[in-house]
């Protein structure tokens, strides 16, 4: 064991945490041909079901497996109730953050936050300013980050208010442990995740346009070429209603269709996993052939209600993110349960030099950057690409903020040499409609190369079943 | 449901149906090539079968004979070629793929395990391993994609739109086989070696011993015709097809699909009431080019009523 991480399976002598001692043993009595044969089994079954994500950057089309790893990352329900509350604070309060940007803007008014930072930012967008939606709901889906660093405090390292992804390889990955190992699932009370679409679905019937009794929800994709096209293909299954491209809906007098083989039939709530730029080529990017003309018109008269809310972006943007434990204070009158990753803002000039002195120590992101592109990890940087990233830091500082290099926690992980360390993180998702409601756990990430802290998958992370354990 | 959900359920079905057809007619036109007769003859054949396809320039750019092993690379697993059976299964599986959430998970999964399957064996693979036995695998294939189907699919608008399109092709596709096999049949030279190719005609369209069991009686042209083409209830014939159209049509009827309806009717009530004399008074090629035609004409007006309306 690597004294110098949080592990989650051994305490820093080395001796197992209590919540792993079951599974230890299980794992410690399992033949290694058994182990292989269990691996590949997983990994042709991920192949048929055809459980993949495209690669970017690579030939179109590409679709590639997501590694995925045995030992599971066990949480016991005492931390997770902890995590539970904070994580429906959090939400709560961005949540609220964003209906009071798009009206009153009281928290920009109390000086908590610099105006210029919201308004001026990319992700604000004006044609919202006003609008009002179902139950003031602005990320009905929300992906929170959370990492365990230091010696095992948690951190919540970015909120993902957009389209977040991964939902379906946690579900994936549980379906395929139960199938692999059943007798594990007798051996420990782990909470069920099946039920996450039944929930979705419910969440977005509970934001429907006023009025509108039985609403017609649909998926909306950029289509098969999208890296998470299979998730948006299985949750439009599992719920039950129709995956949609951009080409089979239309809006007439400001309500929206969908094109089907017995005419055009209303859609009341979009679910769509399209960024903003892309979803109306009338009022945003007149590029986008994967939008739908007219559609802000008929979301702004309020006639169809998109989750997540366009303009949900300036809530997640990494310039605001260090505003959010203020957004907890300010709306709930609460302290934050959960912690912020410490932040540099390079816009200030302090901030910019002491970033620029430690370099080779800290991480650095772009502010609008995403999937694990566009950063710079100090400690597994070459000297020249330090520099080389220095250059473009001080071309535009305002596009960056810097945080420490935290030591994430690991978990042991199958590798090619065995068993080794390996540093993870957690996304949990939030649902938010009429109340709040989430899964136990979330979708663990691990990163797989030795040293790696970059978890994501186009990064050549894999994942990990999660568990909470209900005792 | 979503008109472009039922397009790639649609032509999923036809590409699936398409890489079946084209192995029963490769796999005929094996069998012939191992019945004594002239090289001429042989490469005759084969060439036929690019004709039928017409891809006689597309294949002429690649190969520069057109014998049976470079035909069969062209029409088994040339990537270049669109109607290879390779590129068959790729596009009923790029169809799948684009709509697998509308189908049931062991669906997809059928029809992936085939493009995953089929992908991985190179032509000489096939040739070392024997092409029949390839033949066989593909039919087994498609056999397994369409039990799984029927065995799971909720019988509903998407299950309509998948029979529809198989229907389709296979309609187009039985009245091709037996246009090109009667042509060469009609004008290679007569003799014993005829049984085996009518035979051959028939076990390709599964209809070998069908014909016995309805005939019991030698194998004749004209009785081979009326079987492929009037008997009701052979699946692979034309008027069993159309059966299935005009009821699948009924099923999935929506305000605008009158006129696609009753083209199919016709369709069908010429099949239903034709004697085969009169098919042959006016020409049996005739009479194939001409439902191929009006196979045509519906597959465009079903496209145009429900998979791509404006």
């Amino acid at each position: 064991m690597n004294a110098d991480f949080y592990d989650e399976m051994y305490d820093a002598a080395g001796t197992l945490r209590p919540h792993y001692r079951v599974f230890a043993e299980w794992l410690a009595a399992m033949p290694p041909e058994r182990r292989l044969r269990k691996q590949a089994e997983a990994d042709t079954a991920f192949h048929r079901v055809g459980i993949t994500f495209a690669v970017y950057g690579e030939k179109a089309g590409t679709e590639r497996l997501i590694p995925f790893d045995i030992i599971p990352r066990i949480i016991p329900a005492a931390e997770w109730t902890m995590l539970e509350a904070g994580l429906r604070q959090r939400v709560k309060a961005l949540n609220a953050f964003l209906h009071d940007i798009y009206h009153d803007q009281e928290i920009l008014s109390a000086g908590r936050i610099p105006p210029e930072q919201v308004l001026n930012n990319t992700q604000f967008r004006r044609e919202m300013v006003g609008v009002d939606v179902p139950s003031g709901i602005y990320a009905h889906i929300a992906g929170v980050d959370l990492v365990r660093a230091g010696a095992g405090e948690s951190y919540v390292l970015e909120d993902n208010l957009r389209v977040p992804s991964g939902v379906s390889y946690l579900l994936e990955d549980r379906k395929m442990m139960m199938r692999l190992f059943p007798e594990l699932f007798s051996r420990h009370q782990v909470a069920p995740v099946q039920h996450y679409p039944d929930m979705l679905l419910e969440n977005l019937r509970t934001v429907a346009p006023k009025g509108v009794v039985d609403p017609t929800v649909v998926v909306l994709t950029p289509g098969t070429y999208n890296s998470a096209y299979f998730e948006h293909s299985f949750l439009a299954q599992q719920m039950g209603v129709e995956l949609v491209e951009g080409r089979d809906l239309f809006v007439k007098d400001e309500t929206v269709f969908m094109r089907t083989t017995q005419g055009p039939q209303r859609v009341d709530v979009i679910y769509r996993r399209l960024d903003d730029d892309f979803l109306d080529p009338l009022a945003f990017n007149k590029e986008s052939m994967l939008g739908v003309p007219g559609l802000l018109a008929a979301y702004r008269a309020g006639q169809v209600t998109l989750a997540n809310a366009i303009g949900a972006g300036v809530a997640d943007d990494k310039s605001i993110y260090p505003y959010v434990p203020e957004m907890i204070r300010f709306y709930l009158g609460e302290e934050p349960t959960l912690h912020n990753v410490p932040t540099w803002m390079l816009r200030k000039p302090d901030d910019l030099k002491y970033v620029l002195a430690h370099l080779p120590e800290l991480v650095v992101k772009e502010v609008h950057g995403a999937g694990g592109y566009g950063m710079l990890v100090g400690p597994a940087s070459s000297k020249a690409e330090i520099e080389d990233f220095r250059a473009r830091i001080v071309a535009a500082p305002e596009k960056y903020i810097a945080q420490p290099t935290l030591a994430l926690s690991t978990c042991p992980t199958f590798v090619e040499s065995g068993i080794a360390p390996r540093h993870l993180d957690l996304r949990p998702f939030v649902l938010s409609g009429k109340s709040i409601s989430m899964l136990p756990g979330g979708l663990t990430r691990v990163a797989l190369r030795e040293g790696s802290l970059v978890v994501n998958s186009s990064q050549g992370g894999g994942t990990k079943d999660t568990w909470v354990l209900e005792n | 449901m979503l008109s472009r959900t039922a397009d790639h359920l649609y032509w999923m079905a036809r590409f699936a149906e398409r890489a079946e057809n084209l192995a029963r007619l490769l796999d005929v036109s094996y069998q012939m090539s191992m019945v004594p007769q002239s090289l001429a003859a042989q490469n005759e054949n084969w060439r036929a079968i690019l004709a039928l396809n017409s891809l006689e320039g597309a294949f002429a750019e690649v190969y520069d004979t057109a014998n049976v092993e470079n035909v069969l690379r062209f029409m088994v697993s040339d990537a270049s070629n669109p109607s290879s059976i390779l590129s068959c299964v790729r596009a009923a599986r790029e169809n799948a793929h684009a709509v697998r959430g509308a189908m049931t998970a062991e669906m997809w999964e059928s029809v992936n395990a085939t493009w995953i399957e089929l992908r991985q064996q190179d032509f000489e693979q096939i040739l070392a391993r024997g092409v029949s036995e390839f033949f066989d695998w593909v039919k087994l294939r498609s056999a397994v994609i369409r039990g799984v189907t029927f065995g799971t699919m909720l019988r509903d608008d998407a299950l309509h739109f998948i029979r529809l399109g198989g229907l389709i092709e296979r309609a187009d596709n039985t009245a091709r086989i037996l246009d090109m096999q009667y042509h060469i049949l009609r004008n290679g030279d007569e003799g014993a070696s005829d049984f085996y190719r009518w035979g051959a005609l028939l076990r390709s369209l599964s209809a070998f011993q069908v014909y016995r069991k309805v005939y019991r009686d030698a194998i004749t042209p004209g009785r081979v015709a009326e079987l492929l083409i009037l008997r009701r209830d052979l699946p692979r014939s034309l008027h069993a097809c159309s059966d299935g159209i005009v009821r699948m049509l009924q099923l999935i009827a929506n305000n605008g699909s009158a006129e696609t309806q009753r083209q199919a009717g016709v369709l069908h009530a010429g099949l239903h009431f034709a004697r085969i004399e009169d098919v042959f008074a006016s020409g049996l090629h005739e009479y194939l080019t001409d439902f191929m035609d009006r196979i045509y004409v519906l597959g465009d007006g079903i496209s145009q009523d429900f998979l791509v309306p404006a």
